[in-house]
């Protein structure tokens, strides 16, 4: 059966870690079609969190079709996630780090280099917001 | 149990101007809340905010100075037998009769309680490894502290109080009591109130919110909506807290900036804000150590949030 985490000092709010985890092992590949999810009650339990929490999550889950309610039986993932391709990974790995090596090169720390790729990416977010 | 009632919307917990006076000093005024069925609800508030008066006055412990408590639809005025039952607290200081065996104490809530639940009272004492034989002076305090708990639970009731449950408990006795909590709110559709001011740990058992201090209810509402409705501001110090896109909750000045946490909505910074501020979500923590720390003399959440930008008092919270 598969098992939630909770980091309690992530800033994230637990729910959005709940369907973060459930995505991220259908990535991996340690959650499948067909799997059952733990019951609401378990995960309470488990986790010693409140169960709206992880009615909220599966809600969620449901909404964008990862997974669905059996009524009686459970929550189950209904989909399979296409996980990146191996070598479409490596070349973005690739030129990732030679970008990180042209920061170093030109005196970023890492720091400034994480401060950058957030400002990137927010812009990047907000360009696409306009678009829509 | 009763989620059946509570579906036709009726809250779980309805209070209304509800106040406690003792003597001359007001323990606790002007308290109107409403809690939805199923709601785990943390209360949070200073010491001698007016936590445990509250808790007394929905519990039918203490008679209300002014005001009324109804618990899913029932007032007092419909008698104190039927407000009570309706009700399981776990009182600060888990008071039982410290001469009673624990199987004593079962018996005794059996011939108390008309929905007393015997089976689920044995079945936790065996699962807990509480000695029934035992008296119940005779338990280390995280056994008092689930005895206590299982009192409350095998009422049947569904509006569940806990004052401070966690109080004198260790870390791994705290860690057993609220995972039982919320087990049996996932399974009982159970409607929990629980005040504490251990801030931090709040945030994984409840999704609503309610901050008392000064004796008058400062934020109340489901925790995802309040913190949506705040945002930390980084402005440049010389901006009015009138510029601002709604009510300051708190400011801390440094040389040239300002850190401001602000109550609006997305919208209404959008219109309002300015390029050259930055705009971060709250954290469940710091919202409510921010409403904590208002000075008395601050307007509570009652006022209608767009009329805003009304004078304040000057008192800027410095908290650094």
């Amino acid at each position: 059966m598969f098992r939630f985490r909770l980091d309690g000092s992530s800033g994230v709010p637990p729910y959005l870690q709940l369907v973060h985890q459930v995505r991220q092992s259908l990535l991996l590949g340690y959650l499948r079609e067909g799997d059952r999810l733990p019951t609401v009650k378990d995960v309470a339990a488990d986790l010693v969190i409140n169960p709206n929490t992880v009615v909220k999550a599966y809600r969620q889950l449901e909404h964008e079709g990862l997974a669905g309610g059996r009524p009686g039986q459970g929550t189950f993932v209904t989909a399979t996630a296409t996980p990146v391709p191996p070598e479409v990974n490596q070349d973005l790995r690739g030129s990732l780090e030679a970008w990180l090596r042209d920061a170093g090169e030109a005196g970023l720390d890492d720091e400034a280099v994480t401060a950058l790729i957030a400002v990137a990416r927010r812009d990047l977010k907000r360009e696409r917001e306009k678009v829509r | 149990m009763t989620q059946d009632d509570a579906d036709g919307g009726v809250p779980a917990l309805r209070t209304d101007r509800l106040g406690r006076r003792y003597g001359r000093a007001w323990a606790l005024r002007d308290c109107t809340l409403e809690l939805p069925a199923g709601a785990v609800a943390a209360l949070v508030g200073p010491n001698g905010a007016g936590k445990t008066t509250l808790l007394e006055m929905i519990s039918g412990l203490l008679e209300p100075t002014e005001g009324q408590v109804s618990v899913f639809g029932e007032t007092q005025r419909a008698g104190p037998a039927q407000l009570l039952a309706l009700v399981g607290y776990v009182a600060q200081d888990h008071p039982l009769y410290r001469d009673f065996t624990v199987a004593d104490l079962f018996r005794l809530g059996r011939a108390m309680n008309p929905g007393w639940d015997q089976e689920l009272a044995a079945a936790r004492a065996e699962v807990l490894g509480i000695p029934v034989k035992r008296k119940v002076k005779s338990l280390s305090g995280g056994q008092q502290a689930q005895v206590s708990l299982t009192m409350a639970l095998a009422k049947r009731a569904p509006l569940l109080l806990l004052d401070e449950p966690l109080a004198s408990l260790d870390p791994v006795a705290r860690l057993e009591f609220m995972r039982d909590v919320m087990a049996t709110a996932a399974d009982a559709n159970l409607t929990c109130l629980i005040s504490s001011h251990v801030v931090s740990e709040l945030e994984r058992f409840c999704d609503w919110l309610i901050v008392l201090a000064h004796g008058r209810v400062q934020l109340a509402g489901s925790a995802d909506d309040l913190i949506a409705a705040h945002r930390l501001l980084t402005v440049p110090r010389a901006t009015q807290d009138a510029e601002l896109p709604g009510p300051v909750i708190q400011r801390t000045d440094s040389d040239r900036h300002s850190a401001v946490l602000v109550r609006t909505d997305p919208l209404r910074l959008a219109l309002q804000g300015h390029a050259s501020w930055q705009a971060e979500p709250v954290s469940f923590e710091q919202l409510v150590m921010a409403y904590l720390q208002r000075p008395a003399t601050a307007t509570t959440q009652d006022d209608p949030a767009p009329a805003a930008a009304r004078p304040r008092p000057s008192t800027k919270a410095v908290t650094r």
